[in-house]
This record gives structure tokens, sequence and C-alpha cells, in this order.
């Protein structure tokens, strides 16, 4: 018997007496003899608690971690620090053992943490509503896209490819596979959405224009000037934004966004390879029920306390089925709870200065580099925590070598773009030390 | 004692972190950036102490009930024990200190768990591949949709329809229909399980798939699986398997056997990751040969360098999502899998599927079985009898509350009226699935006797029933300013 299973022979002797069979098979009966399986899985035998901590142990070793490299990546991705607090409350069984709080009054603590989550980012965001989270920033894109064609079946989609290259993947899988609308990529100028082309691809039939502020290349798109544009012909204006540059940019209520979505890995989540983390969704309040996913919501009880549930379960596909908004059902809860213990710790002025510190310091970093013969800026716009950097020998050397002195390097624009083929994207957070961008600078000087 | 909003704590001046000064000169700011692209106002978040913020989240965690704290049988969730060792390992910084775009030689540890977990995860089912990307079991669903939609594209056959059985979860129709089908219900017969008649007249050349849980939402194996698997090739269909119900099966049958072709996994379900209030979760998709091509990509391969991620994948469907799936579930789930090793996986089904059938036989005697038969991991009684005073599932499950237990599931299957959807699952002891039985008696008699005491409940909890239509009428979605106390 395993250590997760209580019953003992005696036990089961017991249980299977009462229900008035001999053998445990016998409860099987109902599958037809010929499809059972004659023999053992062809597994491995099982591990003891000690032999399985030793194996992954050694397998986790395997692993470049970024305790021991310092990081210069992000695209997407973001080595923000987490205060040491954010794990201890996250890591409350009582929490993560739960599910999705369908009786509300067992769930209380939950509730309250997810509305409190949907306050804080709305706050952020400066957007009148957010729902309780979704997978991540690309599919919480695509939903975006799904909600504005709900709104005015609009038959094309206007995407800036200066969208996150897997966002923009993940997109057409949805769309192609969805709605079947066209979608239609604005081409960008000095590394932002090019007006003029944005202007010349819009027309009333588009459904929705999609950017990303700060961009893929860090930098800041005209986020009014493209408000204008998107509104003039009728269509919604959805961007996906990177919650910690809020702090200091913009937020996307001011611009008079739509719908804002974005990745929230950055609000106190691990980079955990590439998840879990958290899909944002924000909107405009009239959109409320065209909204996917889970929304919790304030009532009392009888006696008239405060208390949280679930609301708008009609909208959701465990009521509604095929007419639910979306299918989403498990979404990413913990991870929205990491953001509301981060937000609440950082505080008004923590995530202002955390965006300033990463502001300053990419600034610099960008500076130091620049001043490199063989090294100059893609673009001269104005950015936020990342920056292009045009290099007059390969970025696939440039890395190599900056991974053996134990230095993650930039993202290889090449990859995504063809036109950007000698181009590294750097990213310098609020972790990253004058030191260690020195040794950076000082190691990209010897190569050039 | 109700926990105050975290913005109620809030008081000018206080923070809750540490941060370090400036080690790079300070800029002035709109040197670096235009002021029409700054913030023009405050941020609007709290301003509260650390201790503030751990006595605060603490106390939330307090009014949580979670499988640590009381037992859980929510019903087609699978609620259950999360093992401790697996969280740790999860939390090995060789593990969460990981960039997804850093180079591939520094992720071999990761790649290696990935790589092994579709094999372990093939080997279970029967399936040829399997991709671990999707983030839920409502997301492998859409990501399966989407692949037959790609499959009969290429083969040019116009196929519009998806089958769903009136006991399915709701994400199955919903899926379909995001994916762009339409969805035509398949009744149940009155053992519950899927009406061949039924079946056989809406299966035409215009249906893509049936979308089949095994065993059912109403714990049943269908025993026509054959027969169901023949009636949908026939027809040139594909049968899929929706997974959530997978704890009755390990070791047990290989869904392969059955004629499945395509089929998700619910780790957080199956293969004990903690459900996180809600997520995350993972819903990995297996496949059979035909269907391999339009996998999402990348996938994950070996050679003798060692393990990669392949994008060149011409057929596939793209990407689902960013990176490559929630990858601290996976290893928690590879974990668990390893730890049980042959030997244990079907000790657990036999536990689960044991449990299930014990508190059945002993909870039919005081409640409604409508379906009354041997159940595998699960089994759903109904507040409908006649003799309920007009007690619906809902008050039991508030009053159950009172005793210290998480109740059933209500929602569905919608086939059952008032449903109590139960799932004790293999980590509870007897005694435990006793005291439920127990409570249960003591609902029924006080239905007899004096059901207000259940249609008021519950009455020990730290806050009284909860007006969900007042929360639907008024709608207030966050916290605002300008109800503020101070």
């Amino acid at each position: 018997m395993t250590s997760y299973i209580p019953n003992t022979e005696e036990d089961q002797k017991e249980m299977l007496k009462e229900i008035g069979v001999k053998f445990i098979e016998e409860l099987f009966n109902s599958i037809p003899q010929n499809l059972r399986l004659k023999t053992d899985l062809n597994l491995p035998s099982s591990l003891s608690e000690m032999e399985l901590v030793n194996e992954l142990k050694g397998l986790s070793g395997k692993n470049a971690n970024l305790d021991e490299y310092v990081s210069f990546l992000g695209a997407g991705s973001y080595d923000h620090f987490i205060p040491a607090l954010v794990d201890h409350l996250s890591d409350r069984s009582e929490f993560y053992t739960s599910y999705t709080p369908y009786q509300a009054e067992a769930s209380q603590g939950f509730l309250q943490a997810t509305y409190e989550y949907q306050s804080l980012i709305c706050q952020l965001f400066r957007m009148d509503i957010c729902n309780a989270s979704l997978y991540e920033g690309a599919t919480a894109l695509a939903e975006a896209v799904i909600l504005a064609h709900s709104v005015n079946h609009g038959t094309k989609v206007l995407v800036a490819k200066t969208l996150h290259p897997e966002y923009r993947q993940v997109l057409t899988t949805y769309i192609k596979k969805t709605l079947d609308l066209s979608i239609i990529e604005i081409d960008y100028e000095n590394g932002v959405t090019d007006l003029t082309k944005l202007e010349e691809k819009i027309s009333k039939d588009a459904s929705c224009v999609v950017i990303q502020n700060p961009n893929f290349f860090g930098c800041l798109e005209k986020v009014n000037e493209i408000e204008e544009i998107t509104h003039q012909v009728g269509s919604l204006y959805i961007v996906s934004v990177d919650p910690i540059s809020l702090g200091l940019l913009i937020p996307p209520g001011d611009y008079n966004a739509d719908i804002a979505v974005g990745e929230g890995q950055a609000l106190g989540c691990k980079l955990n390879f590439g998840g879990p983390y958290l899909g944002i969704f924000t909107s405009k309040r009239k959109f409320l029920r065209k909204m996917p996913g889970r929304m919790v919501g304030e009532t009392t009880d009888k006696k008239g306390r405060r208390g949280f549930v679930l609301t708008l379960q009609t909208r959701e596909q465990h009521i509604r089925r095929e007419r639910a908004t979306s299918n989403i059902c498990t979404n990413q809860a913990l991870n929205a709870l990491r953001a509301a213990i981060y937000l609440s710790t950082l505080g008004e002025e923590g995530l202002a200065q955390v965006a300033n510190l990463c502001l300053q310091k990419s600034h610099y970093a960008a500076k130091r580099i620049y001043q490199i013969p063989g090294f100059e800026p893609t673009f001269t716009s104005p950015f936020f925590k990342e920056f292009a950097v045009r290099c007059s020998i390969s970025p696939h050397k440039i890395n190599k070598l900056l991974w053996n002195n134990k230095i993650l390097g930039g993202f290889d624009l090449g990859r995504s773009y063809p036109e950007l083929e000698n181009s590294l994207l750097f990213s310098v957070t609020e972790k990253r030390t004058r030191e260690e961008i020195d040794k950076l600078t000082l190691l990209l000087g010897d190569i050039a | 004692m109700r926990e105050p909003l975290i913005f109620e704590k809030s008081r000018r001046g206080r923070r809750g972190c540490s941060l370090p000064e400036y080690d790079v000169d300070e800029e002035n700011l709109e040197k670096l950036i235009p002021k029409k692209y700054l913030r023009q106002s405050g941020l609007g978040l709290p301003q509260v102490s650390e201790p503030d913020v751990v006595r605060h989240f603490v106390r939330l965690s307090q009014q949580n009930m979670g499988v640590d704290t009381n037992f859980y049988p929510l019903g087609s969730c699978t609620m259950k024990y999360n093992p401790k060792v697996n969280e740790g390992i999860a939390n090995l910084p060789g593990f969460t200190r990981v960039h997804p775009y850093q180079p591939q030689v520094g992720v071999q540890g990761t790649l290696r768990v990935l790589y092994e977990m579709e094999k372990l995860l093939c080997e279970i089912s029967g399936m040829d591949s399997v991709s671990l990307q999707p983030a839920a079991g409502a997301h492998g669903e859409l990501t399966s949709l989407m692949m037959i939609k790609a499959y009969y594209e290429d083969k040019k056959e116009h196929r519009d329809t998806v089958l769903v059985p009136d006991s399915a979860h709701g994400t199955n129709p919903s899926s379909s229909h995001l994916c762009g089908f339409r969805v035509i219900e398949v009744k149940s017969n009155k053992d519950g399980e899927i009406d061949l008649n039924d079946l056989m007249g809406k299966m035409s050349k215009r249906v893509a798939a049936l979308m089949l849980t095994l065993p059912n939402t109403l714990g049943l194996f269908e025993r026509n699986i054959l027969e169901v698997s023949k009636i949908i090739h026939d027809k040139g269909g594909f049968l899929y398997l929706d997974g959530a119900n997978l704890n009755a099966l390990l070791g047990i049958v290989k869904p392969s056997d059955l004629g499945i072709d395509i089929m998700h996994f619910n780790l957080h379900k199956t293969f004990s990751t903690p459900h996180g209030g809600g997520g995350p979760g993972s819903g990995p998709v297996g496949v059979k040969g035909r269907l391999a091509v339009y996998l999402p990509v990348p996938t994950i391969k070996k050679d003798k360098k060692g393990y990669y991620l392949n994008y060149g994948r011409a057929k596939s469907i793209g990407k689902v999502r960013s990176f490559y799936g929630n990858i601290e579930v996976i290893i928690k789930a590879y974990c668990y899998l390893r730890s049980l090793g042959k030997e244990g996986l079907k000790k657990i089904s036999h536990n689960a599927v044991l449990n299930a059938n014990y508190l059945m036989k002993r909870l039919k005697k005081y409640f409604y079985l409508p379906y009354n038969q041997p159940c595998m991991h699960e089994f759903v009684l109904s507040a409908v009898d006649g003799k309920m005073k007009d007690v619906r599932a809902l008050d039991i499950a508030k009053r159950l509350l009172d005793f210290g237990f998480h109740p059933p599931t209500i929602y569905f299957p919608l086939i059952v009226k008032e449903a109590l959807m139960i799932e004790p699952t293999e980590t509870e002891s007897k005694e435990t699935l006793d005291a439920f039985v127990s409570s249960m008696i003591q609902i029924r008699k006080e239905i007899k006797e004096d059901p207000s005491v259940i249609r008021q409940a519950p009455h020990n909890l730290s806050i009284g029933r909860l007006d969900e239509v007042k929360a639907a009428k008024e709608l207030k979605l966050r916290w605002e300013e300008k109800e503020s106390g101070d």
C-alpha cells in the first residue's frame, strides 16, 4: 500500500463486506472482461520519498538556474524580485489544496483574495472590471479578440507586428480554428507600430486593433494616436500590457482601451520554464456579460455581513454549456493569489519604485552598451525595461560567450523577425546590479 | 470575525517591502520618457506594512476549506491528497529559476522530465503521442477539437458537428461551440449510459467526434463502449475521451483498447497536483497515430546530444499558449507517477472505487440513488424523492459545511435533478467516510424533523448563507476608493 492510501487490508475487508462482494476486482465488473488489462503497465517501479528526491534533485541540477546565471533575458518572461512572503502565504495549504469556490461559505478566504486581486488589477490598469484570471498572456489576448468579435462581428483583426511573436502565433491558432477571421499584421517603424500603415489597413469591418505596450521590442507605442485611429472606425481597442510597467507608464484605462490584458507572471510568479503564469483580463464595464471566465462579486449573508461569491455564473460553461462566453473552467487562481499578495506587499510606493528601477537600470545598460563600438541601437523610440541592440557579430556567438561567463544574454530577434537578424533584445529588471551590468558591457566590449 | 479588505487596512506611508537604493545614476524621468507616456495618477494600491499583509492573508487562508483541512468529496474533481514531497521538488530553484528561452543545453533536466512524462501518459492511456501544453482540461478539449478540425480540413471532409452525451461536463459542449462546431446532445438510457439507438440516429458523416467521459459523470462505466466506438468509427468520426474521471481506470484499462482516438488528462485531478483554489491545472492531450502530426508545437524530442524542443512540424495546429505548458504542475504529476510506479497505480483506482462503493452502499439507505448499480470512483444521489420536504441539494450542501465537510458537486450532471455528486477518492480513510455518513444520516433526520435547520444552513461558519441573487443584481466586482472609511 502506498502511504497516500489509508485503507488497510482489514479496512478493505470490512468495506467489501458492507458492499456485499468478496474482491475489489468485482467492483469493476461493468468493464467488459476482455477490455481489462491482464498485466501491469510497463512503468518504472515505485520510488520511496528519499529515492524520488535524490533522483529529481539530480535532474534539477542538470538545469542552469538563474540563481547561478545572471539574466538579461526577458521577452515575455521576467526575472523580477519576489518578496519572501509571497511564497509563504501562497503555500498555505488551506489555499492551494482547495478548488474553484462553488460553495462560497467554505471558500471565503480565496473568494475575498480573488476579489482583492480583481480590485488591485482594476486600480493598476485603471479599467472597470477584471476577471478571476485566464491561463496566461497569450490566451488572454485570444479571448479578448473573441470577445471583440462577439460585440461587433467585424471580420478582420488588425494586429501590431510588435506584439509578442508567440502571442501572434497563439492568436492565429485560435482565430483560424474558431472564428475564422482574417488577421492583418501592421508593420512597425523605428520599433513602434507604423501609424500610416495602420490607417491604410483599418476599415469599418475591423473588429479590433491589437497592440502591446511596452511592445515586444520594449518600445512605447503611440497609444493615444492608435486609440484615435481605432475608435474613428468603431473598432475595439485591445492592449496587452506589462503590469510592472504601469507603476510608471500611462495605464490602458487612461488611453481608452476597451479591453486590456496582460501576462501577470511578473507579479510574484516564478519563471518555471514558462508556466504556470497568469492571464490578466480587464475591460470596460459594458462588456461585463460577455466576460470570459470567473468573476467574484460582493454580497451579504442574512445578517448583513459582507461576503463574496462567484457571480454571473450564467455566462459560464457549467451552467450555460454551448452558449457560454468561454469554455474556461480551471483557471490560474493560485497565480492570481500570488499577484494579489505581491501587489499588496509592493503597494503604492513599492511598485512605482520597481518600475523606476527597471527604467533607470535598463537605460544605464543601454547607454553603456551603445558606447561599445560594434553595438548600436536597433531603434531609437522610448523604451521601458527592454531594448534592442544591433550587433556587428552574430548574436548566437555573443550569447554563447556570455553563457560561458554565466550570463544569460538577450533574445535573438532574428528568431522571430528575419529583418532583425543581428539584433539582441536585452531585458534589465530591478534585480540587476550595476556590477552585473558592467560585467555584461565588459564582456561585450571584449568580443567587439 | 470578518477580515477587512486589504484596501481598508491601508494607511498613508506604510510599506510592505524594502527595495535597494539606485546604484546607477538616477536620470530625470521625463528625460527618458516623454511625459505623455507617463502615468499621471497614483497607482491606487494599498499602503500596508509587511506584518499587515501576512496577517491578512493568513486570516483569509483560515476562512478556506482545502483537502488538507477537510474531507472534500467534490464529484468529478478528484480532490485527493496532494503529496508534500512533490511540492518541495517542484520548488527546487533548478526547476523554478529557469527561463523559457534560455539555451536548451541548460534545461536538460526539465526537458527530460517532460519527455518522460509524455511516455508515462502514453503507456497509461495507450495513446501514441502526448502534448503537455494545455493549461487545463478545457484547454485540452479545445486543443483536441482544433486538431480534429485540422484533420478533416486536410481530408476535405465537411464535418461540423460534435456529439456530446447529456451527462457530459459543461466544458465539452462549450469547447465544441468555441471551436465552431454544432453541438448535438446524445441521450442517456434508463441505466445512465449512452442510448445506442439515439446515438445511431444522430451519428452521420457530418459528425467529427463524440466526446465521452469515462466513467461518465454518474460514475458509471459505459458497458457498451465497443458498440459506441463502432458506431462512431463506422461513419469516420473520432472518439474523444474527457479524462477527468481517469482515476477509476489506472492500470485497469487502457483508453486505446476502448477505441479512444484522442483524449485529455487532468493532471490536477488524477495525478494529485493541487487544484490551487481553481488552478493552475494541466490538461495534456494524447492522440493515436493519424492525429499526431497535428499536435501543437513545440514537441519534445531526443537525439544523441540530448533533449530538445522541435518546432519543425508542417501540419501542426500551431501554438495554443505561450511557451510550453504549466511546467511546475507537470513536474509534480511526474513525481506522483514515479512515487507510485507500476505497483502503486492500480491500487489508486482499486481504492478509489472501493471507497466510492462503500460510501454509496451506506448512503443509499438514506438518500435516493437514481441509478442504483455498482459505481466506479463516484456516484450521484438526488435530493428529489418526494419525502425531502422541499429541501434542495444546495441546502444539504450548506448543512454539510456545519459538520466540517466540503459539499459534493451539485451543479451537474444535469440529468439528475438536485444532484449530489460524491467522489471520496482513495486518500480518505474508512473513519472519514463513516463520519461523513453519520453527518448525512443526521441531515436526513433533520430533514424529517426540522427542515428549516437545513434550509438556513450553514450555522457554524464565520459567515451565513450568502445571497447570490443580490451579488448578481448589484454586481459589485471590485473595491472602489469612495467606499473607503478614512
